[in-house]
């Protein structure tokens, strides 16, 4: 918050780059950025957080051992003392053959617009008026309606990677999103739906469907029950999807590979999946909400094959996991942030559409269940060994046709199961601010445990 | 060779103390209330922390870092506005007290004159810290990691995998609002975690124990780190001979110490006052109503010596308190942020936190747990005829509106006639808050607290305690796949 004009964050990254000592690999990673979050409740403004953030993380790898600081500002005394720091931690780490930062590997970045200026010039109030309207739009739905929270958040910064192995590249990135849950009541009874969009621009943001989206869920879970425990098909809705697409990724993600906690460690070139499964790792999809040039140690992101007709083709890799594994990066390296080591990851999932809508999946299923929404999803899968149970609400499906609400039960198999079990994929492509896309996927034999 | 900074001043307890002087913080306040807000707070953090991270047989992650900053609320009516810098500087202060201000939007009362923050109180030290986390090398918290991993691959030839961390975080605080709180508080907090992988014929297990206090290192001079890798050992390779978990509603029993994530989730989220205030909990509007079994009396205390969840003051600057909600099964009291509290005219609990200066305080948590009653947990067990014995829970979450909650069993049995028989994989247990709570007919006297927890909202995690004696709920549902 100085005043004067911004620092440049490579000319940070130069800086401490040249004061590498000799034989001594160094990384800086900077950021800098702004965000806003604007809550609505009762048509008035119940907070509005106004946030810039800034900071740097350094790696130096020196010997084959790996040490890392951060702080969360750009000071320059501060940052000077991060590079010292990192160096002194380096002492401890133990040396590793496989440890060391990539090089610049030849592959070029996709061109895609991740900055949106209209974003950037949108001023406060129209923020305010959006989400207003927003809590407006979803009282006015439905009688039994009323709105829990209904908010309005938007993010933009930029960073920089500078490092020793001729890594020097700069980002810049801007999104908001709006999102609004909603409570139905009826009686003494109340149920909960939520709905969200997302857009490079408040302008490209769509009130309506995310009110809909929210009454809908949960007006439609009035009156809901258990369902009766059984084997049976499940259709996830492609907010739910797009969570399991996201474990399902952990599964496939390099370093766990390397370090055998993979549970498809041995399958490459093997079927893992129903014939039908073809899963990219691409963001390079401008659609993506987490879309990018770079990845987190600066290498071209890149679209990546990973199961391909069901066929486990691929593994994601950061430098380190790939040279433990004898291969290359895949420019998957994901950071969590200025502290700490990138590791490997997926980046953008998406799964290779069907052609049917949620509607005509639902028609082909005698019996089963629709899920609306999951919960639990990290307390109850493992996936090391692959075990999947979740809570979950949504509706019966009988006889083609959506049936009774449902609540209060689980859905249960195993992740390995689960792939093979794929039925059919949706047509119906959902951008979430997630890291995989959205689309109705019917599984069949999950168990749903509910009544007795 | 560097010996790392362990030892040396700069590493020594952090205090924002002597940062911001108590006149700035005066200006600073007026600033944020010249254009009529009803209240106005400066909340500055400097934080330290540590990571040491263990995988794969090498020390693969060291890790320090430095968070330092302040955010500033105006309360303006019904409209709170929030702005975070880190720049401590009384010109950095001002600047994030304007754009808070403008954020809180004009309250039209013209000019507002406040008094003075007063002098400065310190937050009370409920868990004393013998040794600093700063005071100690590198090196010796190596040799914690290295204990750890040989211990937990000693277990059985099957363990492949172990990875292990130590941390630890010192935080300091300085809190002063317009009601003439100014007030600073020092936290220590050490944290140690290992998980082991077993492989057998029918595939991976895991296997997880921590151990998370608000003390200092000594915390090493009484538990051996090695016993607790080779509990996580252990806890694997029992899982390798487990069978699908059951699925369908029948009796649990949660064994002491591992389950208070149950409360947590069935009735402490729906607890906080933010939640009663929108009507979104179903327990608004029940004070003074049986909400749970009669042998259940649920309390939240800010202030156990050593525990995860524990501080001086919350992070709004009331000191934290031992808050009784449900007693012998009557709702009792609600928890209260101060905003909360100022609007329905009740008493501060202490339940004001936040993660960092970056975010906005709510109700939350700190350590809640259910006190003992009156059944012997062996009795519990030969109770039941066919159920399931949870001897550690994973996470959980729940919806406070519908009151339906789930967590994860991390290690689990069958209770075949009256005794504990074969393990079984993993799965998440489901119920609805009010009914579970109804359905607990037994309960220990065997009351133990539970490790370290963290617990989320609106993207917020804090540090979080939980207890409870070994009880029975009489049905929740078990997800997992076995008819």
């Amino acid at each position: 918050m100085s005043g004067g004009a911004p620092v440049d964050l490579l000319s940070i990254g130069d800086r401490l780059v040249a004061r590498a000592a000799p034989g001594e690999q160094v990384e800086v990673f900077v950021a800098r950025g702004d965000s806003t979050e604007v809550r609505v409740w009762g048509g008035e403004v119940e907070h509005f957080v106004s946030a810039h953030s800034e900071g740097v993380g350094v790696r130096v790898v020196s010997g084959g051992r790996t040490g890392t600081s951060y702080a969360g500002t750009l000071d320059p005394a501060a940052v000077d003392e991060v590079l010292m720091e990192a160096r002194a931690n380096a002492a401890f780490g133990t040396a590793d053959e496989y440890a060391g930062l990539v090089e610049p590997d030849g592959v070029d970045t996709v061109p895609i617009e991740l900055w949106d200026e209209r974003l950037a010039a949108t001023p406060t109030e129209d923020k305010i008026a959006l989400v207003t309207e927003l809590e407006r739009i979803t009282l006015g739905l439905d009688p039994r309606i009323r709105v829990d929270d209904a908010d309005y958040s938007d993010g933009g910064g930029e960073s920089a990677i500078v490092t020793t192995t001729g890594i020097r590249r700069h980002r810049r990135a801007n999104s908001c999103h709006v999102t609004v849950s909603a409570l139905a009541d009826d009686g003494d009874e109340t149920q909960t739906g939520f709905g969200f969009s997302v857009g490079d621009a408040p302008g490209d943001l769509d009130l309506t469907e995310a009110a809909r989206d929210a009454v809908d869920r949960a007006t439609r879970l009035l009156g809901a029950t258990k369902p009766r425990s059984r084997r049976t098909t499940v259709v996830l809705d492609p907010f739910v999807t797009a969570q399991v697409l996201g474990i399902i990724g952990s599964t496939l993600n390099g370093e766990s590979v390397v370090k055998g906690r993979s549970l498809f460690r041995d399958r490459l070139g093997e079927t893992i999946a129903a014939p039908g499964v073809t899963l990219v790792d691409d963001p390079t999809d401008a659609r993506a909400f987490t879309a990018t040039d770079v990845d987190g140690e600066g290498l071209a992101a890149r679209r990546n094959v990973l199961i391909d007709g069901g066929r486990l083709e691929r593994f994601v890799h950061s430098g380190y996991s790939a040279r433990r594994a004898g291969t290359v990066s895949t420019g998957n390296a994901i950071r969590g942030g200025i502290a700490g080591l990138p590791g490997a990851g997926c980046l953008a999932l998406q799964l290779s559409p069907g052609a049917s809508s949620q509607e005509e999946l639902i028609a082909g299923i005698d019996d089963g269940v629709l899920v609306q929404s999951v919960s639990g999803i990290h307390s109850g899968v493992n996936t090391v060994s692959g075990d999947f149970s979740t809570g979950a609400s949504g509706m019966s499906i009988s006889g083609g046709a959506l049936g009774a609400p449902v609540r209060e039960f689980t859905i249960a198999t195993t992740l390995q199961r689960l792939l093979l079990d794929i039925a059919e994929i949706g047509a119906d492509l959902r951008w979430l601010p997630m890291r995989a896309v959205g689309m109705s996927l019917v599984i069949g034999d999950v168990t749903v445990s509910g009544s007795s | 060779m560097r010996t790392g900074t362990a030892g040396r001043g700069r590493e020594g307890p952090p205090s924002i103390d002597g940062v911001i002087d108590s006149d700035v913080l005066d200006r600073v306040l007026a600033r944020a209330v010249r254009t009529g807000a009803g209240f106005a707070e400066v909340f500055a953090e400097d934080r330290r922390s540590t990571s040491l991270a263990f995988d794969d047989g090498r020390v693969d992650r060291v890790t320090s870092g430095r968070d330092r900053g302040a955010g500033i609320r105006v309360v303006n009516g019904s409209t709170t506005g929030y702005a975070h810098t880190s720049d401590l500087t009384e010109a950095g202060l001002l600047a994030a007290a304007e754009a808070a201000a403008a954020a809180a939007g004009s309250g039209g009362a013209g000019e507002r004159v406040v008094g003075s923050v007063g002098s400065r109180t310190e937050g009370r030290r409920h868990s004393p810290v013998l040794t600093s986390p700063g005071d100690i090398a590198k090196s010796d918290r190596v040799d914690l990691l290295l204990a750890a991993d040989d211990a937990a691959r000693s277990a059985g030839s099957e363990i492949v995998q172990v990875s292990a961390g130590i941390g630890d975080t010192r935080r300091s605080v300085l809190i002063a609002n317009t009601d003439g709180v100014n007030v600073s508080d020092e936290v220590t907090r050490v944290l140690f975690r290992v998980s082991a992988v077993a492989d057998g014929d029918a595939g991976m297990q895991t296997g997880y124990r921590s151990l998370g206090h608000t003390v200092g290192w000594e915390i090493f001079d009484t538990v051996e780190v090695a016993d607790l890798a080779a509990d996580a050992a252990r806890q694997a390779l029992v899982k390798l001979a487990a069978r699908p978990a059951p699925s369908g509603s029948m009796p649990v029993v949660i064994k002491n110490g591992s389950g208070g994530v149950l409360f947590h989730e069935a009735c402490g989220h729906g607890l906080e006052a933010d939640h009663i205030a929108k009507g979104s909990s179903v327990y608004a509007g029940r004070m003074g109503e049986l909400v749970a079994s009669p042998l259940v009396t649920l309390v939240d205390d800010g202030t156990m010596t050593g525990e995860w969840g524990t501080a001086g003051v919350d992070d709004e600057g009331t000191p934290t308190q031992r808050n009784v909600l449900i007693s012998d099964g009557v709702l009792t009291d609600y928890m209260w942020d101060l905003l909360r509290a100022r609007r329905e005219g009740r008493t501060l609990s202490g339940n004001g936190r936040r993660e960092t200066y970056e975010c906005l305080p709510m109700v939350r948590m700190t350590n809640t747990f259910v006190l003992a009653g009156p059944h012997d947990p062996d009795e519990i067990i030969a109770a039941t005829d066919h159920g399931v014995y949870v001897s550690e829970l994973g996470g959980g979450s729940v919806n406070t509106a519908t009151g339906d909650f789930v967590f994860g069993m991390r290690e689990a049995y069958l209770i075949e006639n009256g005794r504990i028989t074969e393990p079984l994989r993993e799965g998440n247990l489901i119920g609805n808050g009010p009914k579970v709570l109804a359905d607990i007919d037994m309960l220990a006297g065997d009351f133990a607290m539970g490790g370290p927890g963290t617990c989320g909202k609106d993207g917020q995690g804090v540090p979080v305690g939980d207890g409870q004696p070994t009880l029975r709920v009489s049905s929740m549902t078990v997800g997992g796949t076995a008819a």
